[in-house]
């Protein structure tokens, strides 16, 4: 168990040294996820608000797909991303395996399910009276749709929360499309991966610590979105 | 939802600037190697002189021998750094690759934990070794993952005429550093090429029992990508890293590479313009 004591010395040691290369790591995974996050976001709350408020034959087999993507493993999304990005396969004219931009595509797929899925749970949980009220007094249906997400918004921000959750702790589909490219596609979880298999296990735990830190204060500044909400 | 509304704008401009900063590296040669030579740190000392020289963003993407080739067959990587010779001259027959040449060798040892509960110590060939590990049933991990290393282990024990099984043989289907590791915690056999075992002795329990068989050579190869099979593939690129990488001047650098830090070199080059 030394190695934690060593690892937090070594935390310490990587972050106020400055140490271009792992806020590189550090940047560029919050780049790849934050980027992944708020595309997925897009796509996801308006979804899950559309499965939430619609009725529409196959919804039932359309929800449980959803909660299967809830699920997805990261490898097998990555070796599908990997597949379809290569240079032998269907996009591989893009040129973007290896690149952050492949990273980004696997994480949107890892993260989307999740949000939906949630944003779709705190949306049917609110009143379904208020959508009757606020449209008998006057309210556009995408007004309605509005008044309920803000009711809804405590899940909305765990939805979103719960994604980045996914998708900034994932190491399966980064690994495989990233190819964890010194400079260029490795993050802090593929850095840890080579440091642990190097047997450097202070620096691995030492980037271990700033993930943590790092998970922590952008779900702090997340629930600051729920506010009021949360006070109630 | 004025609040959730900024914060969004905010989000949008960072994931922009991310996507900006995705878009780049005008020149790039993909090079796809094994383990051992990235774990070793040899590649730091060879590719950055390229880089410069060359004005081009090298790409190491450091995975087994096998997924190496594979990366090859499927076009993703311009040129490959591997060590399965068998492996690539069938992926030069099969035209996946072009110009093969040896750059370097060094040697598999078999290490193990320095009570040697099954009695290798000093034998002198690596398939007699083989064999007592399994007549012993002591536990022997195996890298399993088609790996250069991996290959060169199933040989050894294709010539003792063992097909181990049993719960003493463990494949792990991990990186060659990561499988020492393992080997150390358990206590256990394991064929390891030196340059890893040499750079990663000081975390591990494990000491060499067997070397010096010839059967235990280790060379490694260089090969370029065909060109003829996908447009993309960046050949030119590929060439110059072949002639850079067995010129008499990278040559040196292999041979020097380690001794200042190890004592004894990790790689000996033997390309033949050398």
């Amino acid at each position: 168990m030394e190695e934690i004591g060593h690892g937090l010395w070594r935390a310490f040691q990587l972050i106020f040294s400055l140490d271009p290369q792992v806020w590189a790591i550090l940047l560029l995974s919050l780049q790849v996820s934050g980027t992944a996050l708020v595309i997925a976001a897009l796509l996801g709350v308006p979804f899950g608000s559309w499965l939430a408020l619609t009725r529409f034959r196959g919804r039932r087999p359309v929800v449980a797909l959803v909660y299967t993507g809830m699920g997805l493993p990261p490898v097998v999304v990555g070796l599908i991303v990997y597949l379809a990005l290569s240079r032998s396969g269907p996009l591989g004219g893009l040129g973007w395996l290896f690149t952050p931009a492949a990273m980004v595509i696997a994480q949107v797929v890892i993260a989307l399910p999740i949000i939906a899925g949630f944003t779709m749970a705190a949306v049917m949980g609110v009143n379904p009276n208020l959508k009757q009220q606020v449209t008998s007094l006057g309210a556009t249906p995408w007004q309605a749709t509005l008044a309920i997400l803000q009711e809804a918004r405590l899940g909305v921000i765990v939805a979103i929360i719960a994604g980045f959750g996914g998708i900034i702790s994932e190491v399966g589909a980064v690994m495989m499309v990233g190819g964890n490219i010194e400079g260029s596609t490795r993050v802090l979880t593929t850095a840890i991966v080579l440091e642990t298999s190097k047997g450097a296990f202070a620096t691995a735990v030492a980037l271990g610590i700033i993930l943590l830190t790092i998970t922590f204060l952008v779900n702090v500044a997340l629930l600051r979105l729920q506010g009021r909400a949360f006070e109630r | 939802m004025q609040k959730v509304g900024s914060i969004f704008i905010i989000l949008v401009l960072a994931s922009l600037a991310a996507a900006l900063g995705c878009s780049r590296s005008p020149k790039s040669l993909t090079l796809a190697t094994t383990t051992s030579t990235y774990d070793t740190g040899l590649l730091d000392a060879l590719v950055p002189p390229f880089e410069k020289a060359n004005k081009v963003k090298v790409k190491v993407v450091a995975v087994g021998t096998g997924q190496a080739l594979a990366l090859g067959e499927r076009g993703d990587a311009d040129v490959l750094l591997v060590h399965d010779p068998k492996g690539e001259a069938k992926f030069v027959a099969d035209g996946f690759g072009v110009e093969r040449q040896d750059v370097m060798y060094n040697d598999f040892v078999i290490v193990g934990p320095s009570s040697d509960p099954a009695g290798i110590k000093n034998m002198k060939i690596a398939a007699q070794a083989f064999t007592q590990i399994a007549q012993r049933q002591t536990t022997f991990i195996s890298r399993g993952d088609e790996s250069g290393t991996h290959t060169k282990e199933k040989t050894i024990w294709q010539q003792a005429g063992i097909s181990p099984q049993g719960s003493w043989y463990q494949a792990v289907g991990q990186g060659m550093g990561a499988t020492l590791n393992l080997a150390s915690e358990k206590g256990a056999y394991t064929l390891t090429d030196r340059g890893t075992y040499l750079a990663y002795q000081r975390n591990l329990g494990l000491t060499i029992l067997v070397e010096g068989d010839e059967a235990l050579r280790n060379q490694y190869g260089v090969i370029a990508v065909n060109p003829a099979r996908l447009p993309k593939i960046k050949y030119d690129l590929a060439r110059k890293f072949i002639d850079y990488i067995t010129s008499s001047e990278t040559q040196k650098v292999i041979a020097n590479f380690g001794r200042d830090k190890y004592g004894q070199s990790l790689f000996f080059p033997n390309a033949s313009n050398n």
